[in-house]
């Protein structure tokens, strides 16, 4: 069955008789055959990319068994999807707080179960770390001055303590330093988020200053644009 | 790993956990063994996240951690077994079985410990008891005897067992009811500890697990749910059990699954009675024979003759008949060991997985090729290695056709060629060609394709749900304001606007949808039972060296 193609291709070539001597110029004519017969020695060629199926498959036969296991992996397959162990990646945060995300949180956890895996028979370094929400009130708390002294405040701190702590083993202490700087950066950004609060507190702080208030309008992103205290007079 | 199976188990862990802990999934299986650091680095994954997934993974038995050096202090590694990943792939097979054993409740518990992997058996009875008694009548409930003897069965024929204590945690092995490993050292992450090293694998704890299951009232939902999760706060008390997790055994299941194909075949090749004599000698040697043995171990007919079911009353003379059909039988299931006691008799279990997988294959090269092909097929296999010319005569098919079919196969690499030269210099007049088929490359080689299969159909099947999304999302909400309607108790009318709103074409495209979700999972089950022979042929010749 030859499925390829035959092409022909047309070159001219020179002939030489016995003496050496070019005769004449004669067209050689080249046929070749691609694809055709998958013969073991041919080069391989490439498949058809769509197969047109010659036996058609044979048909499921329908069973009492199986129509209940069916019925079972698509029970099963929403069931997962309630479980605690259906783990979905954390939505990105919108700029605004919504009111109704208070209560909407709350009936998620009415709603679904929470699980605390049995610590005993995992690692350690698995537990959630709880000392972070004490981190996240503080850097709050802080004044929205120059993020370039909070930083150096926080890697302060964290040379003091690897000074004094020497039990901490290496990877635990490396994970908190880690955590912490990512702490002290999204500290950073969630004052940009809470408008309400922190804008009084600019207003108080910003009538120390010579600049004028009434030169730009309050946005939203009034506190994340507070990395340069220069620039705020000039939009 | 393969490439196909890494691929199936990233669909198998995305469709029942989630994409979170399918990509740190996937990233294990890739690079073997982590740790937690290099998770977060690979996948860029926040911390909090991965640590997550891990325990999830852990939880169900799919990640084995272990410390990456010998002593304590190294960081930890964790590595996913594959094999139990690919297993999820057969729960409804699992499921099934059980009922088919031990009733709705056996049902119901197998369900439970898989959905969550490991529980404790005062937990499992409840859960249970709390389901069987929302499924009843109003004033019904179900006490928790029940589900505990259920339970007890499972154990008993050791389907369920106890999880291993975890060995290394970074610390010295914590001291539990059950001693696991007497070596000082702590095992390496590559030998996990084996639950059947532990003693009390299958012993039951004695627990004070009194009362009936709960029904469930809608205002009180969460609360219930979170009463039935934890128990301790419930009672105030300590159940008895605490620190034992069971788990679904796996391996008794697959023997289990095993038998059934071996009595399924001989009923289809013999009759009904003599599967019923094989059913008998494989159920007598359930207890005496290892997992991974060649054959069962020998039974005298006498045995066999007073084993077997009062329904299937033959007289001994008749028995013997049988059982010398059997022993000569071509399929070789079962064989004759003795003739003390009236004959000795042995099931030929790896002999039989091997009939079974070749008849799998038979039927394969048979379904996509035509029964010619097939018969060439079957004659290689016979014949091991033949010529061309010797095909052509023994299967008894014009020489162009014989050759095109035998071309076709070699492109499917279902047929190999093998070169026997003359002369040094290998030249192709004065060659021998042969062709031939080895059972077990091509076994492999088809496992392989089944796992391509059944990830080819979960993603159709996805992309099939990605498409009318739409729809699907509609009729739900339809259905939601049908429910709710119907519990306020509204009339006939409103009902009827209401489902007026979807429109016919809407709902024949929903149909359809169903009907072709509906195929693609019976074909997942249907490959994997394909799958499960195969596998335990691979595995088999793997042990019997």
């Amino acid at each position: 069955m030859c499925t390829g193609s035959i092409t022909c291709s047309v070159w001219p070539c020179l002939l030489y008789d016995s003496s050496n001597n070019c005769t004449k110029h004669t067209i050689r004519i080249m046929v070749q055959i691609t694809g055709g017969f998958d013969s073991p020695f041919n080069t391989p060629t490439l498949p058809n990319k769509e197969k047109i199926l010659e036996f058609k498959p044979v048909p499921l036969e329908p069973s009492h068994g199986d129509d209940y296991m069916l019925a079972l992996k698509q029970e099963i397959r929403g069931t997962m999807r309630r479980l605690p162990c259906y783990l979905k990646a954390n939505a990105a945060k919108s700029g605004v707080e919504k009111y109704k995300d208070k209560y909407a949180n709350e009936l998620k956890k009415n709603q679904e179960e929470q699980w605390t895996p049995d610590w005993e028979r995992l690692p350690k370094e698995l537990m959630p770390r709880k000392n972070l929400p004490k981190k996240k009130s503080e850097l709050k708390k802080k004044p929205p001055k120059l993020t370039s002294l909070e930083k150096d405040s926080v890697l302060s701190r964290l040379n003091e303590l690897e000074k004094t702590d020497n039990v901490i083993a290496d990877e635990e202490k490396e994970e908190k330093e880690k955590e912490e700087k990512k702490k002290a950066t999204e500290g950073d950004e969630e004052e940009g988020e809470e408008i309400e609060g922190e804008e009084l507190e600019d207003e108080e702080l910003e009538e120390e200053n010579d600049y004028i208030n009434n030169y730009f309008e309050d946005g939203d992103d009034f506190g994340a644009g507070s990395d340069d205290n220069i620039d705020e007079a000039t939009y | 790993m393969t490439a196909q199976e890494v691929r199936l188990c990233g669909l198998l862990l995305q469709e029942h956990f989630g994409e979170v802990v399918e990509k740190v999934g996937t990233q294990l299986i890739r690079s073997g063994a982590l740790t937690l650091r290099a998770i977060v680095q690979e996948t860029n994954m926040p911390l909090d996240l991965a640590k997550k997934s891990l325990c999830v993974l852990v939880q169900h038995g799919l990640c084995l951690f272990g410390s990456a050096r010998r002593g304590p202090g190294g960081p930890v590694e964790y590595r996913v077994c594959v094999e139990n990943v690919l297993h999820m792939l057969r729960y409804p097979r699992y499921i099934y079985t059980a009922k088919s054993l031990y009733g709705d409740t056996g049902e119901l518990v197998v369900e439970e410990i898989l959905q969550r992997g490991q529980m404790t058996m005062s937990c499992a009875v409840k859960t249970v008891a709390d389901r069987l008694t929302h499924n009843m009548e109003d004033g019904c409930s179900m006490d928790y005897s029940e589900v505990i003897s259920a339970f007890s069965n499972l154990v008993e024929t050791h389907f369920l067992q106890r999880c291993p204590v975890a060995a290394e945690q970074g610390s010295a092995p914590p001291a539990a009811t059950s001693t696991l490993e007497t070596a000082p050292a702590p095992p390496a992450i590559t030998r996990p500890p084996a639950p059947e090293s532990n003693p009390d694998c299958y012993k039951l704890p004695h627990i004070n697990l009194r009362g009936r299951g709960k029904r469930r009232r809608s205002s009180e939902d969460g609360e219930d749910k979170r009463e039935a999760k934890r128990p301790k706060l419930e009672n105030g008390e300590p159940v008895g059990d605490e620190g034992i997790y069971w788990q679904v055994n796996f391996q008794r299941f697959h023997l289990h699954f095993r038998d059934q194909a071996i009595i399924s075949a001989v009923a289809c090749k013999l009759d009904q009675t003599s599967s019923e004599i094989v059913r008998t000698m494989l159920r007598m040697s359930e207890v005496t024979t290892q997992p991974g043995a060649a054959h069962t171990q020998p039974l005298s007919a006498n045995e066999i003759f007073r084993a077997l079911p009062p329904s299937y009353s033959i007289g001994r003379p008749i028995l013997d008949q049988y059982l010398t059909l059997l022993v000569d039988d071509p399929m070789e299931f079962v064989g004759k060991s003795g003739d003390s006691g009236g004959g000795m008799y042995v099931v030929n279990l790896h002999r039989a997985l091997a009939n079974l997988a070749r008849a799998t294959l038979e039927s394969v090269v048979q379904e996509r090729f035509g029964s010619r092909s097939a018969r060439i097929f079957r004659l290689l296999l016979r014949k091991r290695h033949l010529e061309q010319k010797q095909v052509e005569d023994f299967a008894m098919i014009p020489a162009k056709e014989a050759k095109d079919m035998l071309y076709t196969l070699l492109s499917e690499n279902l047929v190999q060629l093998q070169e026997i030269p003359k002369t040094p210099d290998h030249a192709p007049s004065r060659t021998f060609y042969l062709y031939t088929v080895s059972q077990l490359p091509t076994a492999r080689m088809l496992l392989q394709r089944c796992y391509k299969t059944v990830s080819n159909l979960i993603e159709r099947r996805l992309f099939e749900t990605k498409e009318n999304k739409r729809h699907l999302e509609k009729s739900q909400r339809i259905e939601a304001i049908l429910a709710s309607l119907q519990n306020t108790g509204a009339e006939a009318t409103q009902l009827q606007e209401v489902e007026e709103m979807i429109t016919a074409p809407e709902r024949q495209q929903l149909e359809a949808l169903r009907h072709h979700i509906n195929k693609l999972d019976s074909s997942e089950n249907q490959v994997d039972e394909s799958i499960f022979l195969l596998e335990s042929y691979v595995t088999s010749t793997g042990t019997s060296r």
